[in-house]
């Protein structure tokens, strides 16, 4: 049995020798986006096969994903070309990235994006590679509880309430679901439609009387609120299973509810509040490090990624639109068709407070979230007195804003200095 | 044919203790299958039962999410290269677990406890966070992105069970066995060869299995260490956990079936000589 | 020359060696960010840690979680091994069976036992199916903590008792049958015999499959995040969230530092406790 095992883990050691030496260097594409397997899948045979050069499409989780760009960085030599990540990835990572010369402008990159990446300072550090948001979607079953004389379009939050508490009243369980999960983006919930939709900022009016009344309409609301919540990462299955009827998420994450079960689920947009209705757009970059092998080929394939063709076949993929200006064509997956009617809806309409990601943070950007996170867990979940876990949250948020030193971004007012919370 | 005889002849009491012995081995079983089988019935379930409410307990025979993984690009690669990882790991961990193993039972030195401690300690600290320093280092050596590269920070996590194991298996055995055989002439190491061998098979055994399913399901570093090499578990399990229902449990089922093959072609060797196998 | 009192050291060299290069080194870099901020040496680290409003729930339920799970694994890892060595027939399928769980990674046992628990999970359908309920019902909700505690222990118990179950296995061959045969002329009933005969000389592996157990117990996280998403903060949990979310390198190692404190204190504790006497040794 000795010899038998080590004489294949010779052959083996030479296996893997070998491996190492005879793979042809792809250009690696290290993304925290696509990374659902099939997105995955799509991602290599549908977008990236048309570039001209062999392209590695690697999707991995946050962890695994910063800690090699740190050690890369650090080791100052390494083997990732390109970067697909999140606004808020690529703040945690800032330090290791190029500064980019792409051609905006003839890209036809929505110019507001193009500044996001700029990560609050003034060389381009990553590039906007495709965007997504937030809407809501309904199984149909859901609709005949809606109260009275509501628009779907113009729901308000209390209507949202009603109707969350007529399903459960009408079922005998909570049919409203958030994504609170450790996977979920409850916090862009909050920060980006809660919080905006009733006291019009952020950041400055985290403690007001009018950020209380949001949290404590909040708590209403998640009295109807299935208490699974606190598990879910993607709100399409739970749609899909029944479990629940009606969702808040980002729109490629409800995609496949649409997708299997078009005539199932209708979407719409996020309710307003007092202020109007909260917007946050979500945007992914594509972003050079400071060791990538060959700069000169990963530009070009940022390029590639910027043409009207892989914008579309992204989209595609992955249920996120494109940032360049193209003209869709009318073949799209149902989930592309509800997501778009959402979004030129919420677009045009006028009361729309439009919740810009958070810049200038660096590597704070967690944090941030966290003091939004813990809010809701410390109040919603935990039961603890609004208005004093408010103060309290605000101290914490008061001192990153000191230590970052990032001034207000939309929608609070612009400020000299650190952002102020008032 | 001889036990049958013999349980017949055996007072009532005693035939109760068989039942009951039958009975909790039964129950065991299931508790052990019935996860197990709920994960092959989701597995071969189509998307809409898997979705759906009630589930049925039996599975539909239909291997669309299956057949996914097939084509998913890459995959047979990255299940070789699971496997050298693995296969690298376990000769590793065995090669320098045992000797240290040995040393531990029949030796009184100092550093002994202190020797325990540092192998424990590698169990007892988080990995993801020791991946940074690690992946630098790789880089900077030049076994980054290196199947070897992986097997050794495997090696490191399969290391202590290793030690261990065969340390508690060699503290089994009396040292007078050896002795003995010292005695009727042997060397050191003949005597090793002669009488422990066989004795500690089972132990080597363990740490082989060990060795091989930690080696097998680790993802972090995995994920961070290897890019064009990557083995099953980074290619498949770290995106598993955000993939559609059906697709996280035929991924799961995937990466379970080659792990369990393993197990079942070295169970035997977990037996030992003269304990149980001779009965 | 080879010295009776070199041997020790000479066997040990090539695992010392290694781990200093693989484990050690990166430890030590680790170690001392969890000691210093911005280049000073400071405890800041762990005031934030150990200061942090979670902190006492995450530590409550890693010691809760291992003091629940591992004595159920000891008792029903001895049942097997024990059962495994009386069976006459299918005794290598069963001991099969028995080991399976080991080649599930925690990830996927916790897909497995979302699968279970879930709202339209298979539990509720066979509730259904029995006609007990009408109606599925939520039992991961973050209220019932005590559910998802219970769920937990269930999948833990499940995955990992496999783990003891082998070194037991291989441990209890050793045990010369002659022993146990004596006892039993001299009329001792079988529990006495296990609890007289067995264990004494199970004591080494019992020890170590022991300290392997309850060091990963304290490492628990990939099953509790998928059953308990949030709502069960363990230390494992919180020292990914620092590192990765919160973007805290220093933080993270203050937790990790502490993980590694309760699981050299817990290793100290079994030790003493089931000590095996060198002149008891067989």
């Amino acid at each position: 049995m000795t010899k038998f095992r080590l004489t294949t883990g010779i052959v083996a050691a030479g296996l893997a020798l070998c491996a190492t030496s005879a793979q042809a260097q792809d250009l690696l594409f290290w993304s925290t986006q696509a990374k659902p397997v099939e997105e995955t899948q799509r991602m290599r045979d549908d977008v990236l096969s048309g570039f001209d050069q062999p392209v590695d499409y690697q999707a991995a989780d946050e962890g695994p994903w910063i800690t090699r760009i740190q050690a890369e960085t650090q080791a100052g030599s390494g083997s990732i070309a390109l970067l697909g990540g999140l606004h808020g990835d690529f703040t945690s990572v800032e330090g290791g990235l190029v500064d980019l010369d792409t051609d905006l402008d003839s890209a036809n990159v929505v110019p507001a994006y193009a500044e996001l990446g700029k990560l609050g300072g003034d060389g381009q550090k990553y590039v906007p590679w495709m965007q997504a948001t937030y809407m809501m979607a309904a199984n149909k079953q859901a609709l005949e509880f809606l109260p009275e004389g509501a628009d779907l379009n113009e729901l308000t939050y209390d209507q949202l309430i009603q109707w969350a508490g007529a399903m459960a009243e009408a079922t005998g369980g909570p049919k409203f679901g958030l994504p609170a999960g450790p996977k979920g983006l409850k916090h862009r919930f909050f920060q980006g439609y809660l919080l905006p939709s009733y006291t019009g900022g952020v950041v400055r009016t985290f403690k007001s009387a009018e950020a209380e009344e949001a949290w404590n309409k909040l708590a209403e609301l998640w009295q109807f609120t299935t208490p699974a919540s606190t598990n879910y990462a993607f709100m399409q299955e739970p749609l899909l299973t029944g479990e629940v009827w009606v969702a808040f998420d980002h729109t490629a994450r409800l995609a496949e509810a649409f997708n299997q079960k078009p005539d199932d689920f209708v979407a719409f947009p996020t309710p307003k509040g007092p202020k109007g209705r909260g917007y946050m757009p979500v945007i992914a970059g594509m972003a050079i490090p400071a060791t990538a092998p060959d700069p000169e080929a990963s530009a070009a394939l940022i390029d590639y990624m910027l043409s009207p063709e892989a914008q579309i076949a992204t989209l595609r993929a992955t249920n996120f639109f494109p940032v360049v200006d193209v003209d869709l064509p009318d073949d799209m997956p149902p989930s592309v068709k509800a997501a778009g009617e959402v979004i030129s809806y919420t677009s045009k309409s006028e009361d729309s407070i439009t919740a810009l990601l958070p810049m200038g943070l660096g590597d704070a950007g967690g944090k941030f979230n966290q003091v939004y996170v813990d809010m809701f867990e410390r109040t919603i979940l935990g039961g603890q007195p609004i208005r004093d876990a408010l103060d309290d949250q605000a101290n914490a948020l008061d001192a990153l804003m000191k230590e970052t030193g990032a001034p207000c971004w939309a929608p609070d007012a612009p400020s000299d200095g650190p952002c102020p919370v008032e | 044919m001889t036990t049958t005889t013999l349980t017949d002849a055996l007072p009532a009491h005693r035939k109760r203790g068989r039942f009951a012995m039958r009975a909790a081995v039964v129950a065991l079983l299931l508790w052990v299958l019935v996860p197990l089988w709920l994960l092959a019935v989701n597995t071969f379930s189509s998307p809409d039962a898997v979705n759906g409410f009630p589930k049925s307990l039996v599975p539909e025979f239909d291997l669309g999410s299956l057949s996914f993984f097939a084509g998913f690009q890459g995959v047979s690669r990255a299940l070789l290269n699971s496997a050298i990882v693995a296969l690298l790991t376990m000769i590793m961990s065995i090669g320098l677990g045992a000797p240290a193993g040995y040393a531990l039972s029949r030796f009184d030195f100092r550093g002994k406890e202190s020797f325990r401690l540092l192998v424990l300690m590698t169990r007892a600290f988080p990995l993801p966070l020791l991946a940074l320093p690690l992946a630098v280092m790789f880089i900077r050596v030049g076994l980054d992105d290196s199947l070897f590269g992986l097997a050794l920070v495997h090696t490191t996590l399969a290391l202590p069970f290793a030690v261990l194991i065969t340390f508690s298996l060699f503290s089994g055995i009396p040292m007078e066995l050896e002795e003995a055989a010292w005695t009727l002439g042997c060397t050191r190491i003949g005597a090793f060869h002669k009488v422990v061998w066989p004795l500690i098979r089972p132990g080597i055994a363990a740490s082989a299995v060990f060795a091989f399913v930690i080696s097998w399901n680790e993802v972090f570093a995995a994920s961070v260490l290897t890019i064009q090499n990557r083995t099953l578990t980074a290619f498949l399990l770290q995106s598993l956990d955000v993939s559609p229902m059906p697709l996280k449990f035929a991924g799961g089922f995937v990466l379970v079936v080659p792990a369990l093959i393993f197990i079942f072609l070295v169970r035997k060797y977990l037996f030992a000589m003269w304990g149980i196998a001779n009965r | 020359m080879l010295t009776p009192a070199r041997i020790p050291y000479l066997l040990l060299l090539p695992a010392t060696l290694f781990l200093c290069a693989f484990f050690l080194y990166p430890f030590v870099l680790v170690a001392i960010e969890a000691f210093t901020r911005d280049g000073t040496f400071t405890a800041q680290n762990f005031q934030t840690a150990l200061g942090h409003w979670k902190f006492p729930a995450a530590m409550t339920n890693t010691l809760l979680l291992a003091a629940v799970v591992v004595p159920i694994q000891t008792a029903l890892a001895l049942l097997m091994a024990v059962l495994v060595t009386k069976m006459t027939s299918g005794r290598d399928m069963a001991l099969y069976v028995f080991t399976i769980p080991l080649g599930i990674s925690d990830l996927a046992a916790g897909i497995i036992w979302l699968a279970i628990f879930e709202q339209s999970g298979f539990l509720n359908s066979m509730l259904y199916h029995l006609g007990i309920i009408d109606q599925p019902g939520t039992w991961l909700g973050y209220q019932s903590k005590g559910v998802i505690f219970a769920a937990v222990v269930l999948a833990e118990v499940w995955r990992a008792t496999a783990i003891m179950l082998v070194i037991l296995v291989a441990g209890m061959g050793l045990i010369p049958k002659e022993y146990d045969e004596a006892a039993e002329v001299f009329g001792a009933s079988p529990w006495k015999r296990f609890i007289r005969v067995t264990l004494p000389l199970l004591r080494p592996s019992l020890q170590t499959a022991l300290i392997l157990r309850v060091i990963l117990a304290f490492e628990v996280f990939a099953v509790v995040a998928a059953l308990g998403g949030t709502s069960l903060p363990v230390l494992m949990g919180e020292t990914y969230h620092w590192q990765f979310a919160l973007q805290d390198r220093g933080v993270a190692a203050a937790f990790a530092i502490v993980i590694l404190a309760i699981s050299i204190a817990a290793t100290l504790v079994i030790m003493r406790a089931l000590r095996v006497p060198k002149e008891a040794r067989i």
